[in-house]
């Protein structure tokens, strides 16, 4: 029987299944992550990859199988912080009365005392945050201000001012502009070499083939999981868009 | 008669305050407003005003059965409170009916209990103050207890402030990171429901809510910083309640009435003139001047 080290893992899924009320949002889900390795998650809407999201951060709770992060339970990756989830844009209220620092500096609560009263460590952490995603000119902007690709930008600043070892990140090219899209194919690589672990849901197969080692097809449960050159086939592809063809989705000279 | 005398402003000020029990509604009023406002920046920012209509009229029945029973309101109020959440959230689950109409239901539900229970239990309540509010007329042992509960939910709001406020703009981080959400829940519902026993006091059930809601949505429209709008809140229930009573006392009108309807004028007014987000947008106007 295969022996395997769990502490190799930043993110060990197994078998999991979620449902709301019953109704069975995803089942016998798999999936596992090692430092630097970056993969899509890929499937129609309602799918599962929000679900899938929310497993992973807690947000609902799995009625069976069992996630392991960096070989410890989901509570110890909250209580370490090792899980940073960067939401889509329409997840979040564009009017809340918070600028960028304000939010950016939401990476840092979980390190701080009770009242959440920033040290000069955060301050310094949050303020170089900021400057990666180069939105240092936007620091006292409200977030109804920013641009689509500022907004992605200032919460992609929160991830990495939290030091989190695991990033997640719902549709980050939807709705960006190319700069946004640039500076976050160049954080990518950062990420990588630092050895952070990413899961990335989008609908853009161009940007899987770009940036994902790995791919994750789900259609309610697991469809094909593997690397991107060897899974992501027409055939899966297919399958996972319920008999949609790949031409439709990437066009006809993929 | 009285109108006769006040012939100066100065007058109009401090000849309310020669009465102890005007010294008394303007301090327990002001203290109840910096309460409900206080927690109206969070209800505005969560979307809450239906669930603070809801636990504000649902808190009735606990705090006629409390009264029946010699209990502290507070509790009954909690627990009614709470009470009615639970079984709006229960009934949502287990039924296919909308949670609007849920709420609307359950709300009146408990109110209608509340109203029964107070003309079948034999007691001193007095349904009039109850829904319309006395704060010209409250008790010693009410105003160790409305002092008590008023400075409890503030310290507990200030010590979750920043907390509470990523509850409210992103849950899901706040789990993500370790924050308990389920403790922030029931915490900001705690705090509603005891700022609702505060509040029935100064403006009555029925008009509760203004004090839950208005103050949070005025200072909403008038600046863009969370911090600014806790404290535009606070002072914008602070002044419509000192307003209200001295209306009240000078015209002889109803108090409660009075307050929410200041309350009410206030937020007309940042609606028509708020520099960034009012009707009249006063800063494009100017800047526009200047050119």
């Amino acid at each position: 029987m295969e022996s395997t080290n769990f502490q190799n893992f930043r993110i060990d899924v197994e078998n999991i299944c979620v449902d709301y009320n019953g109704k069975v949002a995803l089942y016998d889900a798999n999936l596992r992550l090692k430092p630097g390795q970056i993969c899509g998650l890929v499937g129609m809407n309602g799918a599962g990859k929000t679900t899938f999201f929310n497993a992973l951060t807690g947000f609902v709770n799995i009625s069976k199988g069992k996630i392991r992060i960096n070989g410890e339970s989901l509570r110890s990756a909250q209580i370490y912080q090792s899980i940073a989830y960067v939401p889509q844009n329409e997840g979040i209220d564009s009017q809340f009365p918070v600028n960028v620092w304000d939010i950016v500096m939401m990476g840092r609560y979980g390190s701080m005392n009770i009242l959440r009263c920033p040290r000069e460590s955060d301050v310094q952490a949050v303020r170089d945050a900021i400057e990666r995603v180069d939105l240092t000119e936007h620091i006292s902007t409200p977030i109804g201000n920013l641009s689509g690709g500022q907004r992605k930008r200032t919460f992609l600043a929160r991830a990495i001012a939290q030091r989190a070892s695991i990033l997640l990140l719902d549709e980050p090219f939807a709705g960006v502009d190319i700069r946004t899209e640039k500076l976050i194919s160049e954080l990518f690589i950062q990420f990588k070499n630092e050895g952070k672990t990413i899961l990335l849901s989008t609908h853009d197969m161009i940007h899987v083939r770009e940036f994902c080692d790995l791919v994750l097809l789900i259609n309610k449960t697991v469809v094909a999981y593997g690397e991107t050159s060897e899974v992501f086939t027409p055939e899966n592809i297919t399958t996972t868009f319920g008999g949609i063809s790949p031409d439709f989705l990437f066009g006809p000279e993929s | 008669m009285e109108l006769c005398s006040f012939l100066t402003i100065d007058t109009f000020i401090t000849n309310p305050l020669t009465h102890d029990f005007m010294r008394k509604a303007l301090f327990m009023s002001s203290l109840v407003a910096a309460v409900c406002g206080f927690l109206s920046s969070y209800l505005t920012l969560k979307g809450w005003a239906l669930m603070g209509d809801a636990v504000s009229h649902s808190v009735m029945p606990g705090v006629v059965v409390a009264y029946a029973l010699g209990l502290p309101f507070s509790l009954g109020a909690f627990i009614f409170g709470v009470g009615s959440v639970a079984l709006i959230g229960f009934i949502k689950q287990k039924s296919r009916v909308k949670e609007d109409t849920i709420i609307g239901l359950v709300f009146t539900g408990f109110f209608a209990l509340g109203i029964v229970l107070v003309s079948k239990i034999k007691s001193n309540i007095d349904l009039h103050s109850i829904l319309f509010g006395s704060p010209l007329g409250i008790s010693l042992s009410d105003v160790k207890q409305t002092v008590f509960i008023s400075l409890l939910v503030l310290v507990l709001l200030s010590v979750f402030r920043k907390d509470l406020m990523l509850y409210c703009f992103d849950p899901r981080h706040a789990k993500t990171i370790g924050i308990n959400v389920f403790f922030l829940h029931y915490l900001l519902l705690t705090c509603l429901s005891l700022a609702a026993v505060v509040g029935l006091q100064s403006v009555g059930i029925i008009l509760v809510v203004a004090m839950l809601i208005t103050p949070g949505a005025t200072a909403y429209l008038l600046t863009d910083q969370f911090d600014n709008m806790t404290i535009i809140s606070v002072l914008s229930a602070i002044i419509s309640s000192v307003i209200g009573i001295y209306v009240s006392f000078w015209f002889d009108l109803e108090t409660g009435g009075s307050i929410v309807l200041a309350q009410t004028f206030i937020f007309l007014f940042a609606f028509l003139f708020a520099p960034r987000y009012g009707l009249f947008k006063f800063k494009k106007l100017i800047s526009g001047y200047k050119k």
